[in-house]
């Protein structure tokens, strides 16, 4: 008796630290998507109105400009340049990191340890600490705010995880097989196409959302390389909306919804190929 | 002379492979940080451009000895860093072995953890900006609602409730780094292990401490790295939710630096604070990565 009560105890307490796990994880976001359908006038209200009286699209038909609304944030303009910034970032850094993670994968070379520390090292540089030089070395070749200076930032910032990543799941696909391939007279150029490239297809693919990402979040770089639609992304655009006084909170809320959806979308599609690469390309060395 | 010409090819093969790597970090971030070197060691002013060509030496280096803004700013990246990174690892340990013990729905969980993990860290800092806020946030408008606070808390106003609202923004936002990790090292665990200790009469306390954390350090070991790799994007949140406010209470060695180099334009000032940072950066990534290195083969080892 006393045995059953304290499993179900336990079983109770099990839930209860779930539920405010979850509701600690959901609530902010969910509070902001909610927010980004009220009109300002309601989220400002006080007291405050807990049950949404009433849910408009006002809010993304204002930031968009659709209608009769004066659009004052071009955010069109950030939406594509942060696609066109981080697509092509990514698919430049998967080549490149396709070719440093088979490196370090599939050959043995001097000092191999000490370039992949070398090349995460060089990822740890604070992005405002870097974002001084280059913002005065780009100034100087005159790729300041442009989307080009920006995607050469991008593509070296992702370049280390991604041959982090690529490198484990390359070292999961048995090297003999590509051996046989080889045996069997395919070039090894050839078995790597044919063979360990579509075996480890599904893992380049996270590692490329996982770079989709960094390059469509990042904020620190972005802020001080960008400086008018030509190059202004999501992250930097979202500033526009903070005055020294006022916030419009409804504004930045939807335009916080159009950053989140892309990620939340490709989170939930790679997941588990993105920790299946933390974990292999970290722990068996 | 084919042998030799074969030979040679195969040990240049890898560092073909890896040139495009190392020529696009070398052109980013190499020159760059010598760049930003040189720059440290000169006056330079955004606003006199010839100022870069005045040599001073270290005087940027002994001016921040002294400098009290720039060592408040620094013990308080050392405090800030230190306890998010412990909170996180250990809420995340918690995480981990809550889901793992729970059958039902474990995947759902695991993939909700993730979220917070995509999100930008200048999301993350609005949204917070947003609920810790005095007058409309929800956090206190429902402490009001419910009667638990009569008056308006000044989250963001206050020092040490802001500082502690960063804090909270981070956990908030890299917890699931430590959780989802660990949860993938508790998932690999061998059984065997753990029956044989039950067998012999281990507590869950001494299972724990004696088998499954030992076990599962390397994967918190690969957390740590991977945190510290992008250990600065704290600025993000920072530079969103205080900017370094009230009364430079919350100011982080990040925001310092943007101040220094950009509003006031002493870029040779913030280039020396930017390499200090950098150096910081660099010991936490470099001292975290040989632990790892070190659990991978004590792990071997035991193998």
């Amino acid at each position: 008796m006393s045995r059953t009560l304290k499993n179900r105890l336990r079983a109770a307490g099990l839930w209860f630290a779930t539920f405010v796990l979850m509701v600690t994880i959901c609530v902010p976001g969910l509070w902001v998507v909610l927010s980004a359908f009220r009109p300002n006038r309601e989220i400002l209200a006080k007291p405050p109105v807990w049950v949404p009286e009433n849910l408009t699209l006002g809010n993304f038909s204002k930031i968009f400009g659709f209608g009769e609304n004066q659009v004052a944030i071009p955010v069109l303009d950030y939406f594509s340049n942060s696609l066109v910034i981080a697509i092509t970032s990514t698919l430049i850094a998967l080549i490149v990191g396709m070719s440093g993670g088979y490196a370090f994968a599939r050959f043995r070379f001097r000092f191999k340890n000490a370039w992949f520390l070398g090349l995460m090292l060089s990822r740890t540089v604070p992005g405002i600490a870097l974002s001084l030089p280059i913002f005065m070395i780009w100034s100087r070749l005159g790729i300041i705010d442009t989307k080009t200076g920006l995607i050469i930032v991008y593509v070296a910032l992702n370049v280390p995880f991604t041959i982090w990543l690529i490198d484990g799941f390359f070292r999961q696909i048995p090297a003999s097989l590509s051996e046989a391939a080889q045996v069997d007279g395919c070039t090894r150029w050839q078995a790597f196409w044919r063979i360990e490239f579509p075996l480890a297809r599904s893992g380049i693919a996270a590692a490329g959302v996982f770079a989709f990402l960094t390059s469509w979040n990042e904020f620190a770089l972005a802020s001080q390389l960008t400086r008018s639609t030509d190059s202004k992304t999501l992250p930097v655009g979202l500033m526009d909306f903070t005055s020294q006084f006022t916030i419009d909170w409804a504004g930045m809320s939807a335009m916080a919804v159009i950053i989140i959806v892309p990620a939340l979308i490709l989170t939930f599609i790679v997941q588990k190929h993105l920790i299946a690469g933390l974990t292999f390309g970290g722990v068996k060395g | 002379m084919l042998r030799y010409f074969r030979a040679r090819q195969a040990k240049l093969t890898p560092l073909l492979l890896l040139s495009p790597a190392l020529l696009t970090m070398l052109f980013v971030v190499g020159i760059p940080m010598v760049f930003s070197f040189y720059t440290s060691l000169t006056p330079y002013r955004l606003t006199r451009p010839e100022t870069i060509e005045t040599f001073i030496g270290l005087r940027n280096y002994t001016r921040l000895l002294s400098d009290e803004a720039f060592w408040i700013a620094f013990g308080r990246t050392i405090l800030f860093l230190a306890i998010a990174l412990n909170v996180e690892f250990l809420l995340g340990l918690g995480i981990a072995l809550l889901i793992n013990r729970i059958t039902w729905g474990q995947r759902t969980l695991r993939t909700i953890m993730m979220f917070p993990m995509m999100f930008s860290p200048i999301l993350v800092g609005f949204q917070f900006k947003f609920i810790f806020n005095d007058n409309i946030g929800i956090l206190n408008n429902a402490l009001q609602s419910l009667g638990l606070a009569d008056q308006a808390i000044p989250w963001l106003v206050d020092g040490k409730l802001a500082m502690f609202s960063i804090i909270f923004a981070e956990v908030w936002m890299s917890t699931s780094v430590f959780a989802i990790l660990l949860l993938a090292g508790l998932f690999a665990m061998p059984r065997d292990p753990l029956e044989a200790a039950k067998v012999d009469g281990c507590n869950p306390w001494q299972v724990f401490r004696h088998i499954m954390l030992p076990f599962i350090m390397p994967f918190a070991f690969i957390a740590m790295t991977i945190r510290s790799l992008d250990v600065a994007r704290a600025y993000d949140i920072v530079a969103v939710m205080t900017d370094g406010g009230p009364a430079g209470r919350t100011e982080l060695l990040w925001t310092l630096i943007a101040r220094m180099g950009y509003e006031n334009a002493r870029m040779g000032q913030a280039n020396a604070m930017a390499y200090i940072s950098t150096i910081l950066s660099i010991a936490f990534t470099y001292y975290f990565f040989t632990k790892l290195v070190a659990a991978r083969r004590f792990m071997g080892g035991a193998e």
